[in-house]
């Protein structure tokens, strides 16, 4: 088991490399480099700056470098805890990924959690009262959730709620603490701002799990065990309970470590149509102005966050499943 | 007869007397018989057939093929036909009855200028009828060599214009937008998948059949793709394509890039069937007789599992239209003039227009309709081909 | 024994399952009953409604399946004479509850698949225990680690926290009928108990079962489709062919005096260690029909090489005495005494 875990975990490192590589290249790809789109904006906005300046910026950035020592120098700095500095905000990215990194954990967090909380329960009504009114209306709601797009949910929603009650649901905090330091009321601000794009990440999953956990339960239901247990004298939902339901989740626990990186891809969207202050928003404004370190430093992050996620996961199976431990 | 004890049943052994009736009725009937000759793909029709939903979303997806292989026949406008005086029309009402007669007609609409706020606002007149018919003239389109004017649903007066589905910001009619998007969307959504199943099948079927350093490959390659959050890779791919690319270079560069991530799930289901029939005597008894590797791959081993690789494709279909959807709703996927329904969301971007024109989300709805077919079909399909697998 | 009363009485017992296609009758109208101390075999080809009889007096038959009709009465523990009547209690109430497990028990027949897999046997023989004796956890797992030992594993106190799928075959039926015994049941069900092991843990499993039986009292009612085992183990043997009984008696003389055509066909497919004679091995004619084309009258009629025309595919035969404790259903004996009950 120990070694089990030692194992996964050594593994990151290699990983993280080889996205490192990919993405260095993908960020390096398109044609032109900050300074190109720089002096675009510039120019739109009618100041302009002449090529010397250019490329004495290049060479402070060191873009006039070739590709492979410009890959050493970010890998070097980033083993040093530097992900270099944001061409576009002028900060170093480890500020701004950092001030935003908590929130993107704690919305995939919530909404994992509600995707379970919603599906299980459902999962199992549904499998123990299959083909009554309910399965068929869980079944709709899921045909429903799985088919509706994140964030065309999110736009519905913000539309319907603007239409009606003339609520703007954008951000993560009321305007009063979007600057303020971290507090209690804060928190609180936060807690009541963030269940809504929770929900909306959620409802799609909590679909699929659904189906899968009345699928598996309706298989489980079948097994002679719940003969064996009946005939012990167990009352119905006590057997259900202990016996199907534990087993049933089993192979849903196997399906997280797929989950979680369409977690994080979900939040992304959603993040940007709601405009939450994670660093979904973050990277598609990185990317549309060629900011490469800050887009391979969030591209990198988000490959981590998806990593370590799946490891967890694997170690929750284990954990579950005796069979799976005692090998 | 009570007084055969024991020992009689010795002389008279039980032979077969058949009673003629029973026999009859126990033999293997007509229908017994004709499930013992059927294809195997006739008994997944049977199957499928007996799934209501699945066979309506069936034939709603045939029609929406036609739709990508013709939607100029069902617009009835240029596709970037702009007047910005007519920007933002709501949804116009269309009639079928005239006096108790069968007649189409639209309610035209009227738009007045608000002096307070400057806003055009459009009230429709049912007093003012604009008369339009199916299959008349409107524009000239062309399919292969086939010139020709018609169209499923157009004005009868080719001078005024029909906002079946309301206008967006620049006046260009969404109801004929939305058949282009149809188009791309699906044709984006199908031709991924198409590239996704064929990487499956060879990847997975290279991995599975061949076992060894492939395999071993193959697998990590997998384990990697699958740990990675697919969104941002996109983004970030699609970001990496030269901007002074043309609008079809684009198209076959996302659809492909879609594909690049996607045929994981597939991959690993085939090295699994692949690895699991390997064993089965069937293909040891090819193998015995002399086959060669290619022979019993494609005519011994693929056709056993090629229902279910149809199905799950059909399933993955939704996924990638979903996707390039929301790339392009991003600004990252495709971009006008390119029309899909991620580029026509685009103008639902923010609350207050979305108040103010709330059918620009209609090809958002379109959207959720389209990925209900597929799941739906796609659902009776999978319990269709494997009725023992869940 | 035939003053005594019956510890079990099945009366007449009809369980149909209503499907879309039609209904199965799975089991039309059986009677027998069980004494105290004895081994009761019910013996049949596979679908002739053995299992769903089990299922229908410990009232788990599964849905869509219906008891129909008839009883099923079981002694009470204190009051031999005054009987409880299992059909007309709640299928999921705890009258029923406390019989199953507490009264009667059931050995499955899966062995691998009545366990959990991801529950240590401990922890369900435990849960057995405790839903019928009045005792903590501590004092259940002695029990538990007891009882294990009385099915004679070994190391029970290390195999109480195994998983089912670390102990072999035989093991694995130790522990079940160490479940099955924790309850303290006075009639067993042993539902093809052997069906799933190799013959030389079989007979271990037969002769243990035998053992419990003798030093405990309890009765066991043994279905089997194995005629053999039957007569190594049963002392009354319930002969059943699509979902009604043909024939019961004594189990010698079922085996030496069999009277119905379906019993003597039964006998005569054993093949014999002793006879050489190189005949064929004489089968019944014809298969088993399909649940939903049952034919009318004697269900075994089509088969029979004494069916009447015009009696047989028409008319259900009574049960006639035929010998002592020995009853038949067939025309071929319908000048003997009809058997009222």
């Amino acid at each position: 088991m120990a070694s089990y875990i030692a194992k996964r975990l050594l593994v990151i490192p290699l990983l993280l490399l080889v996205f490192s590589i990919v993405i260095f290249f993908l960020i390096q790809a398109p044609p032109g480099d900050f300074m190109t789109t720089y002096s675009a904006i510039l120019a739109g906005s009618g100041s302009s700056m002449d090529n010397e300046q250019l490329n004495l910026m290049r060479v402070d950035y060191g873009l006039d470098k070739p590709m492979h020592i410009q890959y050493f120098r970010w890998m070097g700095k980033l083993l040093h805890g530097d992900m270099g500095l944001s061409l576009l905000y002028m900060l170093p990215n480890t500020k701004l990924i950092g001030d935003r990194i908590g929130l993107t954990v704690l919305l995939a967090f919530f909404s994992f959690i509600l995707s379970w909380l919603i599906a299980i329960p459902a999962g199992i009504f549904s499998a123990t009262h299959k083909n009554s009114i309910g399965d068929y209306f869980f079944t709709v709601i899921n045909y429903i959730g799985v088919a509706i797009p994140n964030f065309f949910l999110a736009l519905l929603l913000m539309w319907i709620c603007y239409d009606l009650w003339g609520l703007n649901l954008v951000g993560l905090f009321s305007p009063k603490y979007e600057m303020a330091p971290w507090s209690w009321a804060k928190i609180g601000d936060l807690l009541s701002h963030i269940w809504l794009p929770s929900l909306i990440l959620a409802l799609g999953g909590s679909a699929r799990l659904t189906r899968i956990m009345r699928a598996n339960l309706l298989d489980e239901l079948g097994k002679p065990y719940m003969i064996t247990g009946r005939a012990k004298g167990m009352s119905e939902w006590a057997l259900v309970m202990k016996y199907p339901v534990r087993l049933a989740i089993n192979p849903l626990v196997s399906t997280i470590g797929n989950y979680i990186p369409q977690l994080f891809s979900g939040s992304l969207v959603v993040a940007t149509v709601m405009n939450l202050q994670n660093i979904g928003p973050l990277l598609l404004q990185a990317l549309s102005m060629q900011d490469m370190y800050l887009s391979g430093s969030i591209l990198l992050v988000y490959c981590l966050l998806a990593i370590v996620g799946t490891i967890l996961s694997d170690m929750l199976l284990v954990w579950v499943d005796p069979r799976i431990r005692m090998e | 007869m009570t007084e055969n004890k024991g020992s009689s049943y010795k002389e008279n052994p039980i032979t077969l007397i058949p009673d003629k009736e029973v026999s009859e009725e126990f033999s293997s009937t007509a229908s017994e018989e004709k499930v013992s000759v059927a294809s195997n793909w006739k008994l997944v029709w049977w199957r499928y057939r007996k799934n209501r939903l699945a066979v309506v979303s069936l034939f709603l997806l045939f029609f929406v093929l036609t739709i990508i292989i013709f939607p100029d026949f069902y617009a009835n406008q240029y596709s970037e036909k702009t007047n910005a005086r007519e920007a933002y029309i709501p949804i116009q009402k269309i009639h079928f009855l005239r006096d108790g007669k069968v007649d189409m007609w639209a309610e035209k609409l009227v738009g007045k200028r608000n002096m307070k706020t400057l806003a055009m606002e459009w009230v429709s007149d049912p007093a003012q009828p604009v008369d339009i018919k199916f299959f008349g003239k409107g524009f000239q389109w062309k399919f292969l060599f086939w010139k020709t004017e018609r169209h499923l649903i157009v004005p009868v007066d080719t001078s005024e214009r029909i906002f079946i589905l309301g206008s967006d910001r620049m006046g260009r009619d969404q109801w004929s937008r939305l058949m282009y998007a149809t188009k791309t969307s699906l044709t984006v959504g199908m031709v991924s998948v198409l590239i996704s199943v064929l990487l499956g099948v060879l990847l997975g079927g290279i991995s599975g059949y061949f076992g060894g350093t492939a395999d071993m490959i193959i697998q990590r390659l997998i384990e990697i793709l699958n740990s990675v959050p697919y969104v941002p890779i996109w983004m970030a791919m699609t970001a990496a394509l030269p901007r002074d690319w043309s609008s079809e270079q684009r198209f076959f560069a996302i659809t492909v890039i879609l594909s690049l991530l996607g045929w994981t799930t597939l991959g690993r289901e085939v090295r699994g069937k692949f690895l699991s029939i390997r064993e089965e005597d069937y293909v040891l008894a090819a193998e015995l007789i002399g086959c060669s590797k290619f022979r019993i791959i494609t005519s011994h081993m693929v056709p056993t599992f090629l229902s279910h690789i149809i199905a799950t494709g059909t399933l993955m279909i939704p996924q990638m239209i979903v996707n390039e959807t929301s790339l392009s709703f991003l600004g990252l996927g495709l971009r006008p003039p390119a029309i899909s329904y991620g580029v026509m969301l685009q103008e639902a971007q923010n609350v207050k227009t979305m108040a103010q024109a709330p059918w620009l989300m209609i090809p958002g709805l379109v959207v959720v309709i389209t990925v209900l077919m597929f799941n739906l079909a796609g659902d009776g399909l999978r319990d269709a081909a494997d009725p023992y697998s869940k | 024994m035939t003053d005594q009363k019956p510890l079990l009485s099945v009366r007449d017992i009809k369980v149909y399952f209503n499907l879309d296609e039609g209904t199965v009758k799975s089991v039309d109208g059986v009677s027998f009953d069980a004494y105290e101390g004895q081994v009761l075999g019910i013996v049949g080809e596979s679908g002739c409604g053995k299992s769903v009889t089990m299922k229908s007096i410990l009232r788990i038959v599964e849905p869509p399946g219906k008891i129909m009709e008839g009883q099923v009465l079981l002694s009470k523990r204190d009051h031999p004479d005054e009987y409880l009547d299992l059909t007309s209690m709640n299928e999921k109430g705890k009258e029923i509850r406390a019989v199953r497990g507490g009264e009667i028990a059931l050995i499955p027949q899966e062995p691998m698949a009545a366990f959990s897999p991801v529950h240590t046997i401990g922890n369900q023989i435990i849960e057995a225990i405790m839903l019928h004796c009045d005792v903590n956890k501590k004092e259940a797992r002695e029990i538990c680690i007891q009882s294990l030992k009385s099915v004679g594993m070994s190391m029970p106190e290390k195999r109480v926290d195994s998983y089912s799928w670390q102990l072999s075959g035989g093991l694995r039926q130790r522990a079940i009928i160490a479940m099955a015994i924790a309850g303290n049941p006075r009639l067993l069900i042993a539902d093809e108990p052997t069906t799933a092991i190799d013959v030389t843990t079989q007979a271990q499993i037969l002769k243990l079962l035998k053992d419990l039986q003798r030093e405990r009292g309890m009765s066991i009612l043994f279905i089997t489709h194995d005629l053999g085992v039957i007569a190594q183990m049963a002392q009354y043997v319930v002969v059943m062919y699509l979902g009604r009984v043909m024939e019961k008696g004594p189990v010698d003389s079922i085996f030496h005096d069999p009277k119905h055509p379906y019993t003597q066909a039964l006998l005569r497919s054993i093949p014999s260690a002793q006879k050489t004679t190189k005949i064929k091995l004489p089968t019944i004619s014809g298969s088993i029909p399909h649940p939903f084309n049952k034919p009318k009258g004697c269900p075994f009629h089509p088969r029979c090489a004494y069916a009447i025309k015009g009696k047989c595919n028409v008319n259900l035969p009574s049960e006639y005495i035929v010998g002592d404790q020995q009853y038949v259903s067939c025309f071929r004996y319908e000048k003997s005494e009809v058997n009222i009950r």
